[in-house]
């Protein structure tokens, strides 16, 4: 027997630590590995310490590289600081009246949406985490945050940057590393999010593969989904808020394994493979918030009175075409016209409904908006008579064989109505 | 007078470490490993724990020392990563456990070796790691890209000979 464990001695300590390891390894995947989920509590704590001996070492070298960075960006390389400062501006100008013309849409369809009693999640507080280490294998996609659990983080929370989404946190180490926590990339082969293709509203699952990339594999083929396709987070992995890019739908390929499934390639929104900053959203709310009311509200008004001011100045400059319109048409009119205009019309005044509506004319001057179509008014008497319009009783009034009425008064100098 | 009678390559060549040397090189490399590809993604292409292994292995040209000393910076590379404990593990224990076999019978101070062997060895590690992935973690999807894998040997092969050279120095001869 000793001659035995003598002579396999070496074969015996390899097998026995691959059968020590392959059983560490049946614990583990006992859990389902397709998820992405935590580890259970035994291979936290053993990763735990191996966290908490690695990653000083990883904020060292990480706060070292700032350092540097920091003094050469802000003291040494400022050439050209001008120009981006003032390219900046423009582009802040530009955005401020971006975002004016689109709040007043974000509080309609908040309105809308409440209208509906639809539940929308909105990230109500983030937080913002630097990247200080990788897994450094291709085979897991997996970073390290200089924020942890003393900072708030929990398992689970959503990783973004202002392009896109990121991944998940996936663990945090509480006991050995209170602020560092890891995060699963979306393009590991174990992470899945919701997403819906924005133009064709088709709900899909996203996944990552060994190479790295962003694939969407549960979609029959279908011919409105082209590339170039926003693709949005949906908010049913209950993970992700809704309404977050995702990315872009690279391709579109039959899988050959799984017919009739199609392969998309989505490019993400996110540089997922050069992360310098990263937001963890440790909290939503059905609501937006307070702050960002406030703003939309203000960006409202402001559009509200821009848009008031833009109408009225369209309206002044409709009138003032009108009437430059007016003028040059009475210049073009020729004089065969204009005495036209002031020759007797057979039409009846009282044929024209507005008519009655129009302002009293000057005797002798046909009115202006009825060319030829009014009978001029008669001068008015100097000296009035019996024979004077109006000065005759009408026949009505008068009774056979009766005694004549007496004369009325002179009609007053003023234009008598026809 | 004493007289030494030497009866085999292993122990005419067997080289121990600084204790010293032997805890930091290992957990530097494994710091390293992380730390770089946050800098440039590519850069995850370097398996310097696998180089690491290596060295020690043939250096010591102790099996079971060799395969020890895979296993654990295997183990330390694994809890790095989102994987289960233990991948990286038993593909280096391999690893370590050949590289230190190789060493006994082989000239590995040659230049002509240790690029051989680096080559063939960062090979043999993608193909351990392929299917202790594929088959005990059962995850079907997983691809081994051969030209990947060739470029990622060819790379791990170049970088490991000025490593090898500096960590010569700390060997000492038993």
């Amino acid at each position: 027997m000793d001659s035995f464990l003598s002579r396999f001695r070496n074969a015996l300590v390899l097998v026995g630590l691959l059968v020590v390891q392959a059983i560490g390894l049946a614990v583990q995947i006992r859990r389902p590995v397709e998820s992405g989920a935590a580890d259970s509590r035994n291979v936290t704590l053993a990763r735990s310490w191996v966290v908490g001996l690695v990653s000083p070492v990883e904020r060292l070298v990480h706060f070292a590289g700032h350092i540097v960075r920091f003094g050469w960006s802000n003291y040494i390389d400022l050439r050209n600081v001008r120009q981006q400062d003032v390219a900046l501006e423009q582009q802040m100008a530009q955005l401020r009246l971006r975002q004016a013309a689109l709040a007043e849409d974000a509080l309609q369809g908040q309105r809308l949406q409440a209208l509906l009693a639809f539940q929308e999640h909105y990230v109500a507080s983030t937080v913002a985490a630097q990247v200080v280490g990788t897994s450094g294998s291709d085979l897991s996609r997996v970073l390290y945050l200089d924020k942890g659990a003393a900072d708030g983080l929990r398992a689970d929370m959503p990783v973004i940057t202002p392009d896109g989404i990121v991944g998940k946190i996936r663990d945090i180490f509480p006991a050995t590393a209170p602020h560092t926590a890891q995060v699963l990339l979306i393009n590991d082969q174990t992470s899945g999010a919701g997403v819906i293709l924005a133009n064709t509203r088709i709900r899909a699952i996203v996944r990552g593969s060994t190479a790295g990339q962003v694939l969407i594999t549960n979609l029959t083929q279908d011919d409105r989904i082209k590339p170039g396709e926003p693709v949005l987070t949906s908010g049913g992995d209950q993970i992700f808020p809704r309404g977050l890019p995702v990315g872009t739908v690279q391709s579109i390929v039959p899988d050959p394994t799984h017919q009739p499934y199609t392969i998309l390639r989505v490019k993400p929104a996110a540089n997922l493979f050069q992360l310098e900053e990263v937001l963890v959203i440790t909290g939503t709310e059905p609501k937006l918030p307070a702050g960002v009311q406030a703003e939309l509200a203000t960006a409202a008004a402001s559009t509200a009175a821009a848009r008031a001011a833009a109408e009225k100045a369209v309206a002044e400059a409709a009138a003032a075409r009108l009437a430059a319109e007016q003028q040059k048409q009475e210049e073009a009119r020729s004089a065969a016209e204009i005495v036209a205009d002031r020759l007797p019309s057979l039409t009846p005044p009282a044929a024209d409904p507005s008519a009655t509506a129009k302002p009293k004319a000057t005797p002798g001057t046909p009115d202006a908006k009825e060319p030829g179509g009014a009978v001029p008014r008669p001068l008015p008497t100097l000296h009035s008579d019996r024979y004077s319009p109006g000065a005759t009783p009408p026949a009505s009034s008068l009774t056979p064989g009766g005694a004549a009425p007496p004369q009325p008064a002179p009609p007053p100098q003023t234009n008598p109505e026809p | 007078m004493t007289t030494h009678s030497y009866t085999s390559r292993r122990e005419l060549e067997e080289h121990s470490f600084n204790p010293a040397v032997a805890i930091l090189v290992p957990l530097a490399a494994v710091v390293l490993q992380a730390l770089l590809p946050r800098f440039n993604y590519r850069l995850a292409i370097l398996e310097l724990p696998l180089l690491i292994t290596i060295f020690f292995a043939v250096s010591r040209r102790s099996p079971i020392s060799g395969a020890l000393t895979g296993a654990v910076i295997g183990l330390l590379a694994d809890a790095l990563t989102g994987q289960p404990i233990g991948v990286n593990g038993m593909s280096l224990t391999v690893i370590g456990y050949i590289a230190a076999s190789i060493g006994v019978q082989v000239d590995v101070e040659a230049w002509t070796t240790r690029v051989l062997m680096n080559f063939l060895f960062s090979l043999g590690h993608s193909l351990l790691l392929f299917l202790i992935v594929k088959r005990l973690l059962g995850l079907s999807h997983e691809q081994l890209l051969w030209p990947y894998e060739l470029l990622r040997a060819g790379v791990n092969t170049v970088v490991a000979m000025p490593i090898f050279l500096l960590l010569d120095r700390t060997k000492h001869i038993e």
